[in-house]
């Protein structure tokens, strides 16, 4: 039941996603405006190396994992 | 199936017709080497990872990821029904980007080694990006394949197989503003229990008044989670961070998780202060201490199972030794960083059995952890 919520959400969200994209959309932020957005402390990932550890040592040690990417297998956490 | 069709052919025009204005790239070509150590709840895991990403010629980028851990445990599972023990577990992965037009393709393989445990996963992504580079969106696909072992049982040897399917999008909303949000689905089939941990159960005959038998989940579990972050450019230059995730599963695990990270850089520094919470529900199956033995047809005493909080904290900071207005060499730019991650956990049901008392009514166990990382990465 959960799985098929998830399913119907995702196909939603995808064909919302995807028919935006005939409609022509254009840039409301312009490429000379993004400097900021650029600058290193805007990158969402800055350290991948660093956060997918992270990622590592909350699933070993919490009951919940994903929605934030996805960690390498294995637990090192008994 | 006309509507499914329908959708998926849209989806695909639109994909290839979206956003052709300005060019999306690879990711840049980066090495970092990385120091890591947990320490907390009696376990001490610490080790390297290394990482290099370099690009061949103008369409491919590789990646490979090297990453050890060295465990030395003696946690409270381990005192209370095994032996304290030391092991490692290796892991390394390769990746492919592919980019072609505002499209990249992504493969990544990983596979990790431990004297009793091994996974292999294969992850598959798309991603496009639309609208002038304002939205990304990425599908994600990826199967992995666990072998379960017992270091004292040579012969003992389950499966464990995992799919994922993930969509991310990731949208600029303003020049200050960019968000994304994360919702990915994970289904398990096989052997889910840790092998070694064992659930008690009230026992009249017991000195202690419990006895342990070995905990036994269900086999298939199916999770979803949802992650949305903001992040936001100030009026001075310096960034703050939400994030919120949600989780649900079939073992009827429901999981809060928010943080907020701010960020200040000063001259050649940045300095970053992250706090994060989480709180979630337990499994269905866990209870602390069972009635009987074989009180119910699943059984759990994993404390990640718990009901449980864990607040965090974070300290970090990272000094520009190579800037990149001057380089050095083939280096255009590098960096060192340093954090503290200090974690405190809660457990609502899983009780500290070493400090005795009546079983069931022993104190509430709770752990603080330390995680310490530090690490240099050069840009090329």
């Amino acid at each position: 039941m959960q799985k098929t919520t998830s399913i119907k959400l995702m196909s939603i969200l995808l064909a919302a996603v995807a028919l935006s994209g005939c409609s022509n959309v254009e840039p409301w932020v312009k490429p000379y405006e993004r400097d900021r957005l650029a600058d290193p402390i805007m990158a969402l990932d800055g350290d991948p190396v660093s956060t997918s550890y992270m990622q590592h040592v909350y699933e070993s040690r919490e009951g919940a994992r994903g929605g934030e990417g996805a960690a390498g297998g294995g637990c090192g956490c008994n | 199936m006309a509507l499914k069709r329908t959708i998926r052919l849209s989806f695909l025009v639109c994909l290839t017709l979206a956003g052709n204005a300005f060019a999306s790239v690879l990711p840049e070509d980066r090495s970092d080497a990385l120091y890591h150590r947990y320490e907390g709840g009696g376990v001490l895991i610490d080790g390297p990872s290394l990482l290099v990403r370099k690009k061949v010629g103008k369409s491919l980028s590789m990646v490979g990821n090297y990453y050890l851990d060295y465990v030395s445990s003696a946690s409270i599972d381990v005192v209370t029904t095994a032996s304290p023990y030391t092991e490692e577990r290796e892991q390394w992965s390769l990746g492919v980007d592919y980019l072609r037009g505002n499209t990249t393709m992504r493969v990544n393989y990983v596979e990790s080694n431990e004297s009793d445990y091994a996974a292999a996963t294969t992850a598959f992504s798309v991603s496009q990006d639309m609208f002038g580079q304002l939205t990304t969106l990425t599908l994600g696909y990826a199967y992995g394949d666990d072998i379960v072992g017992r270091s004292d049982d040579p012969t003992f040897e389950r499966e464990v197989r995992r799919q994922q399917y993930s969509i991310g999008l990731t949208q600029i909303l303003t020049k200050n503003l960019i968000t994304a949000l994360n919702i990915q689905t994970t289904t398990e089939e096989g052997f889910l229990n840790n092998p070694y941990r064992s659930v008690r159960y009230l026992d009249s005959d017991s000195a202690r008044g419990f006895s342990f038998e070995p905990e036994l989940y269900p086999n298939t579990r199916t999770a979803n989670a949802v992650g949305i972050r903001g992040r936001y450019f100030l009026p001075y230059r310096a960034a703050l961070e939400a994030e919120y995730r949600y989780f649900v599963d079939t073992w009827e695990i429901q999981g809060h998780t928010a943080s907020l990270t701010y960020i200040q850089p000063y001259k050649n520094f940045i300095f970053e202060t992250k706090v994060r919470w989480h709180g979630q529900t337990g499994a269905a199956f866990f209870r602390d201490i069972f009635p009987r033995s074989e009180a119910t047809n699943f059984r759990g005493r994993d404390k990640e199972l718990s009901p449980l909080t864990s607040y965090s904290l974070r300290l970090k900071g990272s000094y520009k030794f190579i800037d990149e207005n001057k380089g050095w060499g083939m280096f255009k730019k590098a960096t060192v960083s340093a954090s503290i991650d200090m974690m405190h956990f809660q457990y609502d049901e899983f009780r500290d059995i070493t400090l005795g008392g009546p079983p069931g009514e022993e104190p509430l166990y709770t752990m603080d952890a330390q995680i310490i990382q530090f690490f240099v990465s050069f840009w090329y």
